[in-house]
């Protein structure tokens, strides 16, 4: 690369950021992403059975009942709200609870005579998250109740028998890296991937689209500068934007209003979102050699965006796919940025670990931008 | 009817400000009524600001307009008045949309002012026979050249009779010929409409001079007002340009010289601009069709022709930037070639509209510019400061150039296209809109390039003074050259008295007999039956179609938005049913076994056989247990301690290990969920096989596991040891598998999109466009034209809805349980108050960029976390459940949920349906609000 070329993509590189930074619209849009959309996604408390709305029709009115009831706490629960058993199905139909408990009647005096009565637990099916989480919760709690109800109220020898079958084998669950399993500390971090996915292929495309309807770009072209100098211009500018909002987002919105800890290395994380932006604001800029105009832009930015933000593992688990659209979404790098962004702040991992990941995103972004650079200069001409 | 001669519009004190820059300046003016006024001066200095308001179009700051004798300043007068007035405004056609034919476009005004169909016909058809587009009237107003589309916007201004017709720049940029067809339109319509009141502003002096009455402005003042002879006389000019120049300040005048160019040394040598036969061909349109000059060392060559007959694809053909279909160009004697960056630095060249960095200061964009083409620092700077001396531009180095008027910014362009010293200087169109004296300075400058620096000046112009002033031009039309010589030899050639004269006549020439009375003459315009004032109607379902029928013929005619819509939702359909699962399976595990006897293996057994794990190579030791935890290689590992059979067939209290992957919460918890009940199961299978339970649920257990039914297995599994059983039923979706939740989720989640998108567009467009200016001027009210735009974004919307439904009942196979009248009223609701909120952003946003954005950021993130998609609404605090329940997303969800799964009709879903009702009432009022009838 000679000092001219560079020198091109240097200064062309400043006139990017001076122009960036008098686009209130675009700063907007940067600042909003990077503080209050990490802020709010950070309180969603989506991936966490929280405030999980009870209904309980309680016919046995008994000692039992009402331990059980009352070990449904919060913030994991709701204060349970007495229905009646007739009630159940509009409830239900209205959403209004997620889970129905129906203690049947006599149901204490049946669990000390040893009928084996049985809680019925109804649970909506279509709040997923809640429902799984939930179930698995609130048989937890109901068995340690009852089996501690009929330990303190039966003999000394039943319940030691009992005891011993459970407790010979214990299962002693540790969770890595989020020991209290809190979503935000997920929930931010997956903000800012998010953000940075949308904001850089948008400022990136806009970024040729508005030298293009400006005539800057013709300008630009007649001048000895390539492409390839145009392209890496916008490419080292916009990521120099973003790479700072992500930097000062992590520090002052997550570290700081959110305490949430960091235990990985940010330096290392710095460097693989440089990377990731290098291969987004590539793929911006191929979005802009194929739209005409801004709003073209903006409906194809939508159809690309949406599905490898939503898709990356940075919402849903990535296993859990079918295994086509799985395959697929492997090959797109918005997922391997998921994988060694969470590799890296959350599991505390190092370059050995990452840098097939890292290697991986810049080889896509480098074909990104070479299929920029051919389809370049055919669409300015169209567009004259 | 009005006294002729009275004043059809009256001012005083006028002001009007743009943030800092004032465009009007206490201007107190009377305008004659009956007769053609002309408005004068260069671009900028408030003809059109003035001319918007006497038609209403822009809300009055300061003063007093009085028109037709109302008040404009009160809202219902100008409603009752503005029937009365036409306004076109300025730009070619800016007010027609040319995705609409010729006769649609008409018929859309005609509607816009309540006229019944068969009036609509008789007007539009005697309109189009006046003006000689009977022809045209199916062609698409985007196709029509810039001639025709003057005349459309004229029928267009005429469709209901105006006792005032107001033209901003109306023949700007247009051919000669055609321009005086126009005119000649005007007279013959004004001969039998005597009180009908026309006011034009023009840049063309030689058309003013034919007006009754001219308002000569600069500056945002009134310099003079009369008739052409009496400003003429009272100046004691020869012409009007000449009078224009005499009646600025006098400190302007003195630096003006008296314009001479030196005659052109004709020096041998190879011609530096060669063009043989050069085409361009974009699909079937030729917009260049075989060109051919040559331009000598020196030499100003000009270029002249109407906007749109191939001038600047011509010049683009000359820089590289655009290939040509055939034919070849020479620079310098050598054949011209795109990769050659050499030659690029002995070009320079100056583009159509102004294409410097206007967010930059000038002297940025000197420096950038002088930084790109690699000047040596020494040199750069040295040259640098020459430029900017020479061009008078040290008093604005550090304003922004955006900020600059435009005879500097023109003068500004010219030293950044020039800072390299080029040989040869492509310049297009470098004048237009300058006004006569900073025309005369740049001028100056050009002809101090070429004779003194022999610089090549290859120019383009659709002024004929500045033609005359060129060594040899070109006259062009539609892609051809009509002629090429010195402005005096196509003068001769031709026995006219100017280039003006000779030019119409090359044109009628190339055009044909036919085209000279293009207008059928003799063809009556409209006569006025008794002016049928309808009533002002505060509410016209005529008017809002109006709207909404323009609206569906653009969105029907442009494949990109309908494409959008229609595959772009199929698609993320798709997509998102079967990628957005809750569904926590294919886990990665991995097992650190320290013990290594039957009963270790029958543990791991019980995940083993478990669809939900997968196993991944046994883990050799501590430390890599570590390592590809790390690494997400394996979401969860067990460890089992040494001793582990031994410890339990003594009944020796041990313990298993188990990490997990927190990395994602939801998993790690569902992860836990797992192991637990496969724990609880290792232990019941553990007391069968001690022989302490009964064998019923024994086999109800193990037909959970091989169902690999997890969730069940726990209550199986729970049911195995405890006193009392834990029944969990998953109501709607007893496999509880996610797509029974995700299908319908996805359709909300689109149907909050993709119309709240498309629908950001359709206001904003307009206003970038310009034809908002149909809302300011004509009867329509705000209301009809949001829901005429509105309607058809509903109606795509439903077929939106249509298409997911149809996707999620037979691809993904959700049956559809529950009440399809019940989803459908509350997919029409939805998508309404949906499309309500592109509609106020739209509203509410400047550009169309920023509308697209705004609405995209804001809505996918409380679309995708905050509605309830993921997490229940109800589960949600502080900002999140506020955004949440602020959304109509929340509630349709359950509608769509509810109608899909939950087999529920309309009385279980009235209270939803009733929320979403609410919502657009109040998004319609919101756009109400922030939507003006008038240009602020």
């Amino acid at each position: 690369m000679s000092s001219n070329t560079l020198s091109n993509i240097f200064w062309l590189g400043t006139k990017e950021l001076r122009s960036f930074f008098k686009d209130y619209v675009l700063l907007g849009f940067v600042i909003w992403s990077f503080t209050f959309s990490v802020y709010t996604q950070a309180q969603s408390n989506s991936q966490e059975l929280h405030n999980a709305s009870v209904g309980v029709a309680d016919e046995d009115h008994s000692p039992l009942s009402r331990r059980m009831i009352a070990a449904l706490l919060p913030p994991y629960f709701k204060p349970p709200q007495a229905i009646i058993a007739s009630d159940i199905e509009r409830l239900m139909d209205t959403a209004r609870y997620t889970f129905v408990i129906v203690i049947p009647p006599d149901f204490e005096r049946d669990v000390l005579a040893r009928r084996y009565p049985a809680v019925q637990v109804d649970i909506d099916a279509t709040a997923m998250v809640q429902a799984g989480l939930g179930s698995n919760y609130i048989q937890q709690i109901f068995s340690t109740e009852i089996s501690n109800f009929v330990s303190r109220n039966e003999g000394a020898f039943s319940s030691r028998s009992q005891g011993t079958s459970q407790s010979s084998v214990t299962l002693a669950v540790r969770v890595a890296f989020n020991p209290n399993v809190t979503t935000s500390w997920f929930t931010s971090i997956m903000g800012i991937i998010n953000s940075v996915t949308m904001l850089a292929i948008i400022l990136a495309g806009a970024a040729i689209i508005r030298e293009r309807e400006h005539g800057t770009m013709d300008h630009l072209l007649v001048m000895p500068v390539t492409p390839f100098e145009i392209a890496m211009s916008k490419v080292w500018a916009n990521s120099l934007v973003i790479t700072i909002a992500v930097g000062l987002s992590l520090t002052i919105v997550v570290r700081m209003l959110l305490s949430i800890p960091v235990v990985g290395s940010v330096p290392l994380f710095m460097v693989g979102v440089a990377i990731y932006l290098f291969f987004a604001t590539a793929i911006g800029i191929f979005l802009a050699t194929i739209a005409r105009t801004m709003p073209q832009l903006g409906l194809l930015y939508l159809l690309v965006a949406m599905p490898m933000n939503m898709l990356s593992g940075s919402n849903t688990p990535l296993e859990s796919m079918p295994l086509a659209l799985r395959t697929i979404m492997t090959a797109v790098p918005s997922t391997h940025f998921v994988a060694f962004a969470q590799s890296i702040l959350y599991r505390g991992a190092g370059l050995t670990v990452v840098w097939p990941d890292f290697l991986f995103v810049a080889m896509v972004g480098g074909l990104f931008l070479f299929l920029a650079l051919i389809r370049f200069r055919a669409v300015t001409i169209q567009s004259g | 009817m009005k006294v002729s001669r009275a004043s059809v519009a009256e001012l005083s004190g006028v002001s009007l400000r743009y943030g800092v820059t004032k465009a009007l300046d206490d201007v107190t003016l009377a305008l004659p009524g009956g007769c053609m006024v002309g408005l004068i001066g260069p671009d900028g200095v408030g003809k059109s600001s003035l001319l918007s308001l006497i038609a209403g179009a822009r809300r009055i700051q300061n003063g007093d307009v009085h028109v037709l004798g109302c008040d404009f300043s009160d809202r219902r007068n100008r409603a009752d008045v503005c029937p009365r007035i036409a306004y076109m405004p300025q730009g070619l056609g800016k007010n027609l949309y040319p995705d609409l034919s010729v006769r649609e476009n008409i018929d859309f005004f005609g509607r816009l002012f309540d006229q019944p169909l068969k009036e609509r016909k008789r007007r539009i058809s005697e309109l189009l026979q006046a003006t000689g587009l009977s022809r045209f009237s199916e062609r698409l107003a985007a196709k029509l050249s810039g001639g025709m589309r003057q005349k459309l916007g004229l029928c267009c201004a005429l469709i209901h009779d105006p006792d005032l017709l107001i033209l901003d720049e109306p023949t700007t940029g247009v051919d000669p010929l055609s321009r005086r067809q126009f005119w000649s339109l005007i007279a013959r319509m004004r001969s039998q409409r005597q009180d009908m009141s026309v006011i034009t502003a023009t840049a063309y002096m030689e058309e003013a001079e034919q007006f009754d009455w001219l308002v000569v402005m600069n500056e945002g003042r009134v310099l003079a007002t009369g008739t052409p002879m009496a400003i003429e006389t009272k100046t004691g000019a020869s012409s009007l340009e000449e009078a224009f120049i005499a009646l600025l300040p006098q400190e302007k005048q003195r630096a003006r010289k008296v314009f001479t160019i030196p005659p052109l040394k004709r020096g041998g040598g190879e011609p530096v601009i060669v063009a043989r036969d050069l085409t361009r061909r974009f699909g079937d349109f030729t917009a260049v069709d075989h060109v051919s000059f040559s331009i000598q060392r020196g030499e100003i060559f000009g270029f002249l022709g109407s906007n749109g007959c191939g001038k600047t694809t011509t010049m683009k053909m000359l820089t590289g930037l655009l290939p040509a279909s055939s034919g070849e160009a020479f620079l310098f004697g050598k054949r011209l070639d795109a990769a050659d960056k050499r030659a690029r630095f002995r070009v320079g060249y100056m583009s159509q509209s102004f294409s410097l960095y206007t967010e930059l200061t000038v002297r940025q964009n000197i420096d950038l510019h002088a930084r790109l083409f690699h000047l040596p620092k020494e040199e750069a700077k040295a040259r640098i400061a020459t430029l900017v001396e020479r061009f008078g531009l040290r008093p604005y180095l550090d304003q922004n150039a955006g900020d600059l008027p435009l005879g500097i910014r023109q003068r500004l362009s010219l030293a950044v296209a020039i800072v390299h010293a080029p040989e040869i200087l492509i310049l297009d169109e470098p004048t237009s809109g300058v006004d006569p004296l900073a025309r005369d300075e740049f001028w100056e400058l050009l002809v101090d390039l070429s004779r003194n620096q022999s610089v090549t000046i290859f120019v383009s112009t659709h002024f004929m003074n500045e033609a005359a002033r060129c060594d040899r031009i070109a006259l062009m039309d539609a892609g051809r050259v009509l002629a090429m010589g010195t402005p005096a030899d196509l003068v001769a050639a031709r026995h006219c008295a100017n280039l003006e004269d000779a030019f119409i006549s090359y044109l009628e020439q190339a055009e044909g007999p036919q085209a000279s009375n293009s207008g059928a003459s003799l063809v009556r315009l409209p006569t006025r039956k008794a002016p049928k004032r309808h009533p002002a109607v505060w509410f016209s379902l005529r008017r809002l179609f109006a709207y909404a029928i323009r609206e569906g013929l653009e969105l029907a005619r442009d494949p990109i938005r309908i494409g959008f819509a229609l595959l772009g939702t199929t698609f993320l359909m798709i997509v998102f049913a079967a990628g957005i699962s809750t569904d926590v399976d294919n886990l990665s595990f991995a097992v650190l076994d320290r013990d290594n006897t039957p009963e270790s293996r029958a543990y791991l057994e019980e995940l083993r056989g478990s669809s939900y794990f997968i196993e991944k190579a046994a883990i050799a030791d501590e430390s890599s247990l570590e390592k590809r935890m790390q690494s997400g290689d394996i979401k969860a590992a067990i460890e089992i301690p040494p001793n582990f059979g031994r410890f339990i067939k003594k009944a020796v209290p041990t313990s298993v290990a188990a990490w997990i992957d927190g990395a994602m919460p939801f998993r790690a918890e569902t992860i836990r969920g797992y192991l637990q009940a496969a724990h609880q199961q290792f232990l019941s299978d553990l007391a069968i096989r001690s022989g302490q339970r009964a064998a019923a649920t024994f086999d109800e257990a193990r037909d959970a596991l091989r169902n690999s039914d997890l969730a069940l297995l726990g209550a199986a599994a729970a049911r195995a040891v405890p006193p009392a059983r834990i029944e969990v039923r998953f109501s709607y979706n007893q496999d509880f598998d996610s797509i029974y939740a995700m299908a319908p989720g996805s359709m909300a989640l689109l149907l909050a999109l993709i119309p709240a998108i498309l629908m950001a567009l359709a206001i904003v467009r307009e206003k970038e466009l310009g034809s908002i200016t149909n809302l300011y001027v004509t009867p329509v009210t705000r209301l009809e034209f949001l829901l005429g735009k509105q309607l058809p974004y509903i109606g795509v919307a439903m077929v939106n809805f249509a298409l997911l439904f149809l996707i999620i009942v037979f691809l993904f196979r959700v049956p559809l349980k529950g009440s399809f009248p019940a989803l459908l009223l509350g997919a029409l609701l939805y998508v309404t108050s949906t499309t309500g909120i592109g509609m106020l952003v739209s509203a509410f946003c400047r550009t169309q960029i920023a509308a697209l954005f705004g609405t995209a950021i804001v809505t996918v993130l409380i679309a995708t976390q905050f509605s309830g998609m993921m997490t229940p609404v109800s589960s949600l605090a502080g900002f999140p459940a506020i955004m949440g329940r602020c959304f109509p997303m929340t509630y349709f969800l359950k509608i769509s949920v509810g109608a899909f799964t939950k087999a529920l009709g309309f009385i279980e879903m009235q209270g939803s349906l009733l929320t979403l009702a609410v919502f657009i009432p109040i998004l319609i009022g919101l756009s109400l609000i922030v939507l003006r009838k008038q240009e602020d």
